[in-house]
């Protein structure tokens, strides 16, 4: 029998703030355990909490990017719970009135199919500290560094009906945050994770019991995670059981998941607004002024990069979806002079090359300057493409810029038009046979043909001469014969 | 005594604005007076327990500074001035208890807001006043540190929570002390104890580095023994502050400028509410007695209603608990105060950090605070409370429209003996029951010593207007010029032992 899944995702984006929501701190990671943790980090009796605007401005931002409505006056609340790492034992967060109301995403499939995401609100809230469990004698370690750091929690309507559009949705968020340069991004840190609410259902009946997998901090973990769970929850009913409403933990190196805590469990928060933090109330220029200031978004990036740089709807939605993509590539592209070349090296080489090493185009080995100087070369004729492909590997493993590599590997091609004339006349000269039935082909064949001499051509200069020079005289010289 | 002998007043008796216009005129240095309350407290204080903390090293040490800033001739108003904090303002070095074994090891590395202000105006510091836990009672009865007496009847209570501060003021163990009212507790222990208190406009002093109880509620004020000596201590304290979020920029007055302006004219409101069943015959003669003097001064008096009153103390004790019960979750032995012994797991150590660090009354308002916020009771309790604090607000609102100020008894009667209410905690609640629409407004109110009763004093309360503190101080000096409720000392407070 046909199930259906159903999917509803919570996003966490740390937003790129200098410094902490309600404190002075630095929210720069990888500082030393504490070391970035006020008085007011470590919720130190009297201490008080002033937020910080630039969080604000940030999730309007948000908002606006995807066409939410910005909510006039929002409340932050007090969301109470114990634990070691949240100092307070109450997050400050948004509940009754989040600051970005409903709104929606547009997605894209592989097979070219749109679908919209609605976005049920998105509320700014203040991140956790961590807990540290190695290395304390059976004690655990408190780092109080990241707490406060400000976060935009966007929170999906159940519109998602696969680990595709799940991942697909989760990319566009990526894409807008990273866009907008609230959100850096780096998934491996922390900035940005995910909670999958799934469940599963027959086509037309209610929505099943659902899961939450909290703190997924990759696409393919995600993915991998939906598969899994689902499978599980139709196992589970198929057998006659039930699934029930619990949270769980995601293990992406293991690939298994198991159960965190189950509804009963569940904390009772007893949210109430924060009395220490009066409600914002923005008024409609505030709120139009950042609208004015807002970068391009992916959706205008995409359709922009078909017109103005003759890309498919696909290598488009590649290049543009990704901010730091869409740099890299308009850098690269606009230094080269050569948009298509560049668009193919970047979607070919350069991205498998950061897939098997799980790199994002920011941290490439690569930089978008030094590809240019490559293709540079490639389309002056320096190098040819396979040589291409030799300095590359040679700028990835750091050898330096495209110039230097060929210069001290002698990668030069040969594109003197005398020496390639003698190699095409010896060419000719040895192959009588082929050059005879050049002679007798039906015109239209003939092109298919000039593969064979070029590749002796080739293999004579040792794969130094100039492909497109010596496309030209042998084509000269053949004709010529005829 | 050779002061009294020579007619001359001791230097404890005298009022913060005798005090600085005693060091201006060199009669006495900040060393000799500071020197003089630290050892008058050290011999006396065994009886009061007003201090927790007395800060001998530092206070004399401020005070040889005061002095030589003096002597340089750049003094600040409070140059010099001994003063004493209440125990929930943190001071940078100094253990900030707030009352509760919780805090007995807690030494803030930052001062409050009010702590630097009074350090900025030159004052010194004689120590931090007891009080109860956490700021929750009206009878000083739930500190960790033990209770406060009364210097009027050492068997009775001083009011709380700013007890301590209140009797400190009372006994002369220091000229002034600054407080905190969530629910009246400046104006109560202030009437109890016989001397002036005052708390400011919510919003007109700063929270930042002042212990919250109920954040939407709490606000810190000056006690003295006069409402001058009130004026010049809010002029140091009211200030805007960043570091608040909920304090208003909005300039502070000088608070002393207003203070001899004449009474003719003003419109009192005598709520009828306020002296209905439960109010005490002698206290409400005492009050009545008052409003006659002001009326003779010039004033009119006004009756007006403020309907909801009788609202006051039920939604109060749902908010401020609700608010307690969050703002007190982070004393969890995680990173300061106290932790249990041994912990065998985190649960065991929240759970016995928490039962060993709290008193009895903390303890029921934190669960009564958790109770009203729960799911499914959110709305009957918190949010009706809410909806009561508006209706409540606009009372006020409307009556402003028609007074200037409000006035009525501060508390239903005088200082009740120790225990007398313990096992009744809602008898100890309408101890407030006059005080604690004013926090739930976010108006100021005060209260000033206008009569005793069985040789007990009696509080008159003053409310004003939003930001009127100089119209409230301007009316409690007039009264306090033309009676002497306020000049009047408990009869044992130079003797040890206190007792008759």
């Amino acid at each position: 029998m046909e199930w259906e899944t159903v999917i509803g995702l919570e996003v966490h984006a740390q937003l790129a703030t200098k410094s902490k929501i309600f404190s002075g701190s630095s929210t720069a990671f990888g500082s030393e355990p504490n070391t970035q943790a006020s008085a007011l980090d470590l919720a130190m009796p009297g201490t008080l909490p002033v937020p910080n605007e630039q969080a604000y401005r940030y999730a309007i931002m948000f908002g606006l990017a995807i066409d939410a409505d910005i909510a006039k006056t929002s409340v932050f609340e007090r969301k109470n719970y114990f634990y070691p790492d949240l100092p307070k034992a109450y997050q400050t967060t948004q509940l009754e009135k989040p600051i970005v109301g409903a709104g929606h995403v547009e997605i894209e499939l592989a097979d070219g199919t749109k679908k919209s995401i609605r976005i049920h609100h998105a509320h700014l809230e203040e991140d956790a500290g961590k807990s540290l469990h190695e290395d304390f004698h059976g004690m655990s370690g408190i780092d109080l560094n990241r707490a406060g750091t400000p976060l935009v929690e966007i929170v999906s309507e159940p519109d998602i009906r696969n680990a595709e559009e799940a991942v697909a949705f989760a990319k566009k968020l990526h894409s807008i945050v990273t866009s907008l340069g609230i959100c850096d991004g780096e998934m491996s840190q922390g900035s940005m994770r995910f909670d999958v609410n799934i469940s599963v259902r027959r086509p037309g009946e209610e929505f099943g019991t659902r899961t939450e997998t909290k703190n997924l901090n990759s696409f393919r973990f995600m993915e991998d995670c939906i598969a899994l769970e689902v499978e599980r929850q139709i196992d589970l009913i198929e057998d006659g059981g039930k699934v029930i409403q619990e949270t769980r933990l995601y293990n992406g190196d293991t690939k298994q998941a198991r159960s965190m805590r189950s509804k009963e469990e569940a904390n009772d928060y007893r949210y109430f607004p924060c009395p220490d933090l009066l409600p914002v109330v923005l008024d409609d220029d505030y709120i139009e002024n950042i609208r004015k200031e807002l970068p391009e978004l992916p959706d205008a990036r995409h359709d922009r990069f078909m017109e103005q740089h003759g890309l498919s709807s696909y290598d488009a939605n590649i290049l543009s979806g990704d901010a730091n993509m869409a740099l890299f590539f308009e850098t690269a592209a606009k230094t080269s002079g050569d948009t298509k070349l560049t668009a193919n090296w970047i979607m070919g080489e350069l991205s498998a090359r950061l897939n098997a090493e799980e790199l994002s185009i920011k941290h490439s080995p690569v930089s978008a300057e030094q590809l240019a100087g490559m293709i540079i070369r490639l389309v002056d004729g320096t190098i040819s493409s396979k040589m291409a492909k030799q300095v590359f590997e040679a700028m990835w493993n750091g050898d330096g810029d495209a110039d230097d590599i060929i210069e001290a590997k002698g990668l030069k091609q040969v594109s003197d038009s005398g020496a390639i004339e003698t190699l095409v006349d010896e060419v000719i000269a040895n192959s009588d046979k082929q050059v005879d039935n050049y002679r007798n082909a039906d015109e239209s064949k003939r092109p298919k043909m000039l593969g064979y001499f070029v590749g002796q051509i080739m293999k004579a200069s040792k794969g130094q001469a100039n492909p497109q020079q010596v496309n030209e005289i042998l084509l000269k010289k053949l004709n010529d014969l005829i | 005594m050779t002061d009294s002998i020579t007619n001359k007043k001791a230097m404890h008796d005298n009022t913060i604005a005798e005090i600085i216009a005693g060091l201006n005129a060199g009669e006495f240095s900040s060393v000799e007076i500071t020197q003089h309350f630290l050892d008058r407290i050290k011999q006396l204080d065994s009886t009061y327990n007003s201090y927790i903390t007395v800060n001998e090293a530092s206070a004399l040490a401020q005070a040889e500074a005061a002095d030589k800033r003096r002597a340089e001739g750049n003094a600040p108003m409070f140059c010099g001035v001994p003063i004493a904090h209440k125990d929930i303002f943190c001071t940078n070095g100094i253990r900030t208890s707030c009352g509760s074994k919780m805090l007995d090891n807690f030494v803030p590395p930052y001062d409050a807001t009010v702590v630097e202000n009074f350090a900025n105006a030159g004052a010194v510091v004689l120590g931090k006043t007891n009080m109860d836990e956490f700021a929750m009672g009206s009878s000083n009865e739930t500190s960790f540190y033990g209770p406060v007496k009364n210097p009027w009847d050492t068997n009775t209570v001083p009011g709380g929570s700013s007890g301590g501060s209140a009797a400190a003021v009372a006994a002369h163990l220091t000229p002034g002390a600054t407080a905190t009212d969530t629910g009246g507790s400046i104006r109560q222990p202030a009437a109890l104890c016989g001397i002036t208190g005052l708390k400011p406009t919510y919003g007109r002093v700063s929270r930042w580095g002042m212990i919250a109880f109920a954040s939407s509620l709490d606000q810190g004020g000056p006690m003295a023994r006069t409402a001058e000596d009130c004026a010049l201590m809010l002029n140091v304290m009211a200030s805007f502050d960043p570091k608040d979020s909920t304090s208003i920029d909005r300039e502070a007055p000088d608070y002393t400028a207003n203070l001899d302006q004449p009474l003719e004219g003003l419109k009192v409101g005598i709520p009828k509410e306020y002296f209905e069943e439960g109010l005490n015959p002698g206290t409400e003669q005492a009050v009545r007695d008052a409003l006659a003097e002001l009326e003779k001064q010039g004033a009119t008096l006004v009756s007006i209603s403020l309907p909801h009153t009788k609202l006051a103390v039920p939604a109060y004790y749902v908010i401020a608990p609700a608010e307690a019960s969050a703002n007190l979750s982070r004393f969890d032995g995680v990173r300061y105060g106290h932790r249990c012994e041994d912990p065998k797991d985190l649960r065991d150590m929240y759970m016995r950090t928490r039962a060993e660090g709290f008193g009895d009354e903390v303890k029921r308002r934190i669960l009564v605070g958790a109770y009203c916020l729960s799911a499914g009771y959110y709305d009957a309790y918190y949010r009706k409370a809410q909806q009561v604090r508006r209706l409540i607000k606009q009372d006020f609102v409307d009556a402003f429209e028609q007074v200037d100020v409000i006035m009525g008894p501060t508390s239903p009667s005088p200082a009740f003996e120790f225990g007398a209410k313990g096992d009744d905690p809602v008898a100890m609640y309408l101890e407030d029951i006059y005080t604690i629409a004013t926090n739930l407004a976010g108006l100021p109110g005060m209260s000033v010593p206008c009569g005793l009763v069985d040789n007990k004093p009696v509080g008159l309360q003053i409310i004003g207007n939003y930001f009127d503190e100089s119209r409230m101080l301007n009316v409690a000096h007039q009264f306090q010029q033309v009676t002497d409720w306020h000049q009047q000392a408990p009869a044992n407070i130079d003797v040890a032992g206190g007792e008759k």
